[in-house]
């Protein structure tokens, strides 16, 4: 039981809550975007794993930090792109689609890297991300260390998540595309372009994803590895049904997860040779379990989300 | 210009769609393999007598193919039925891991002919098994299968490294995490000698034409098709959607489970978490490559399992990552989505 306050009462546990809750609020913003316009984007975790490998090569071989961000926006933007023609454009099985997506993005990552980086022994690192000090917060006694001591990324993460809200629920761009994923036909009615608004939010959900997948490699760690994104990805999309499909809940349920997971990572110290550690890795994935048989009725689901949208066809 | 859907789907297209689809995807592959400076015409060739070139290597694509043609009817079949089942990774390790154990510990000094029924029902139950729970969030909770079978990818293979570092550990292998070694007389028999092609494959294809009879010839059949194109009409229709659906995923899973038990029984020997290079995912392509047509699983498997036999010939002469063959794959299943499109539409100004 001391051992259990001591994890709570230590500031490392909330300044890894913070770390792990990014690439997953990132993660979960873009696929939450992209399933409001009524496109599941099932190429989440390839993306990230493409976005992570891009945004890291590019720093490896000169860019600065944030052009890596960039960079892996861009890369996460042009497999969204490949997702809308497949899905939009030709309306195929976004399940289907969103799985080619992903081994084919993941596999291409692989590939890239390993033409790219030679073989050795220690993989080549880089200069990741340094946290940043807002205000001189970080010496505040405890909330500092556990609050103000993140990677830019992560603040900026958590600004996306608010502006995210505001966009989907109170511009006008929000409600083309909230109107899009619930029911296309009568958003064209209005003069929207369902197509148009259905490309703009996967490629802008899948930037976010490349993102992402880019924290992990340019700040959490700072090299690349084949499977580093470890099921993140459909984590995100287990945590959008979780938010019941809103930013702002996606933001609380990401940080509601990451908690779990820093938790089961100190208590993986605490209790090792008694229990296996592979017991306490099985908990994140569980929990996405969980959480979406506790929600999955009680979410409010984007009316048209799976549907191909053909003009003049029902 | 739009699509217009066709109102006959032309034979000679559908049949043709695979093809032009890999053709596409080798094209790309190809490309790939320029961009990275190497000669992408020798790079095919060797891709190609590494996987057919001599004895050894058609036992190779061939001991390959098997697995994947159990894990391509396990995706086929649930697919036919809108049940999208994205477990096979983790259906194939728990059924690897659950013949290990029975056999290292429950069926030690049995006969080969008593045991090796016995290993194939236990890895097919295994599979199954891990597949109804994801069903079950289905049924009762509305939970979409697919987030719910791929998160169990992991639970599964964190569930056999637990095991194969743990209480089934070979005590033998000299500190890696690996299970202890099955019982010689759980092996499966050899096909041909000098080579690691077992009898499981003559298995897979038996299935595959098993499978074939009961989607054309059995009521059962038409219910999951049912199931799969229009749920809805289908249960006003009289089709008893969840016991259908119970069905479809016993299958589907026991054939995933049974695709780890073969590798198990017929390859390794023993368990280690490197066991599947990803046969549960590319089980998936398989099955989109062909259609979902059962007979067409066969040659999918063998076109993917080729693919990455060859790759790792040609990986070794040329210098171009094994990856390669992945990306093939992918694309592969990426062109087929598109190929199979166009044989339902066309394109009008």
């Amino acid at each position: 039981m001391n051992a259990l306050i001591d994890i709570l009462a230590s500031a490392g546990l909330w300044a890894a809550v913070l770390r792990i809750a990014t690439p997953l609020i990132l993660g979960t913003l873009g696929a939450l975007l992209s399933e409001r316009s009524g496109v599941l984007n099932l190429g989440i975790e390839g993306i990230m794993t493409f976005g992570a490998m891009i945004g890291w090569l590019a720093v490896y071989n000169g860019a600065d930090l944030w052009t890596g961000l960039l960079i892996a926006a861009l890369g996460g933007a042009v497999f969204g792109f490949l997702h809308s023609v497949l899905t939009v454009t030709l309306g195929l099985s976004q399940h289907v689609s969103g799985l080619g997506v992903t081994l084919f993005a993941s596999s291409f990552a692989y590939y890239v890297f390993r033409l790219m980086v030679p073989v050795t022994g220690t993989p080549p690192t880089i200069e990741p991300f340094k946290p940043i000090d807002i205000l001189g917060l970080s010496s505040l006694p405890f909330l500092g260390p556990a609050f103000f001591t993140q990677t830019a990324p992560t603040y900026v993460a958590i600004v996306l998540a608010v502006v995210l809200a505001y966009l989907i629920s109170r511009t006008p761009i929000g409600l083309a595309i909230r109107m899009t994923g619930e029911n296309p036909h009568a958003a064209e009615a209005q003069g929207i372009n369902p197509m148009a608004i259905r490309y703009g939010a996967v490629i802008a959900g899948s930037a976010l994803m490349g993102v992402g997948g880019a924290f992990l490699t340019l700040s959490a760690f700072n090299s690349f590895f084949p499977t580093m994104v470890q099921g993140r990805g459909w984590i995100c999309i287990a945590l959008v049904v979780f938010a019941s499909w809103r930013p702002e809940r996606a933001l609380f349920g990401a940080l509601l997860f990451a908690f779990f997971d820093a938790f089961q990572l100190r208590l993986q110290t605490v209790l090792s040779g008694v229990v296996p550690y592979q017991i306490f890795l099985m908990i994140p994935y569980l929990l996405s379990i969980a959480a979406l048989a506790a929600m999955a009725r009680r979410a409010r689901v984007p009316q048209a989300l799976m549907q191909p949208y053909r003009r003049g066809e029902r | 210009m739009r699509f217009e859907r066709r109102e006959h789907r032309p034979a000679a297209l559908v049949v043709a769609a695979p093809m032009i689809a890999v053709a596409a995807a080798l094209a790309v592959a190809g490309v790939l393999i320029a961009l990275a400076g190497a000669p992408v015409l020798e790079a095919y060739w060797k891709i190609l007598t590494s996987a057919f070139g001599s004895r050894l290597s058609v036992t190779e694509t061939l001991t390959r193919a098997s697995p994947l043609i159990l894990t391509g009817l396990a995706a086929a079949v649930a697919f036919r039925a809108r049940l999208w089942n994205i477990g096979g990774e983790g259906q194939f390790y728990l059924g690897a891991i659950a013949v290990a154990a029975a056999s290292a510990r429950l069926f030690d000094g049995w006969s080969s002919a008593a045991q090796i029924p016995l290993l194939f029902i236990i890895g097919a139950v295994a599979g199954m098994l891990l597949l109804l729970v994801p069903l079950w969030l289905r049924l009762r909770f509305s939970v979409d299968e697919v987030v719910t079978t791929l998160l169990l990818n992991f639970v599964s293979l964190l569930f056999v490294s637990m095991l194969i570092d743990g209480v089934l550990k070979d005590p033998l292998a000299f500190g890696w995490p690996q299970s202890e070694a099955v019982d010689a007389a759980a092996r499966l028999p050899k096909l041909l000698t000098r080579s690691r092609l077992h009898i499981g494959l003559v298995m897979a294809v038996a299935i595959a034409f098993a499978i074939h009879f009961v989607q054309s010839r059995t009521v059962f059949g038409v219910r999951s098709r049912a199931a799969g194109l229009n749920p809805t009409s289908a249960v006003f229709a009289g089709v008893p959607l969840g016991r259908t659906l119970v069905i479809v995923a016993m299958i589907s899973g026991g054939l995933a489970g049974l695709a780890g038990t073969i590798e198990v029984l017929g390859v390794k020997g023993y368990v280690t978490s490197d066991l599947s290079p990803g046969y549960g995912y590319s089980g998936i392509v398989v099955a989109m490559l062909a259609n979902l047509n059962p007979l067409g699983v066969v040659l999918a498997a063998l076109f993917t399992a080729a693919m990455f036999v060859g790759a790792d010939g040609m990986s070794r002469s040329v210098g171009i990552p094994t990856y390669i063959a992945d990306v093939t794959v992918a694309l592969s299943l990426l062109s087929m989505l598109i190929a199979v499109f166009f044989t339902q539409y066309r394109i009008r100004r």
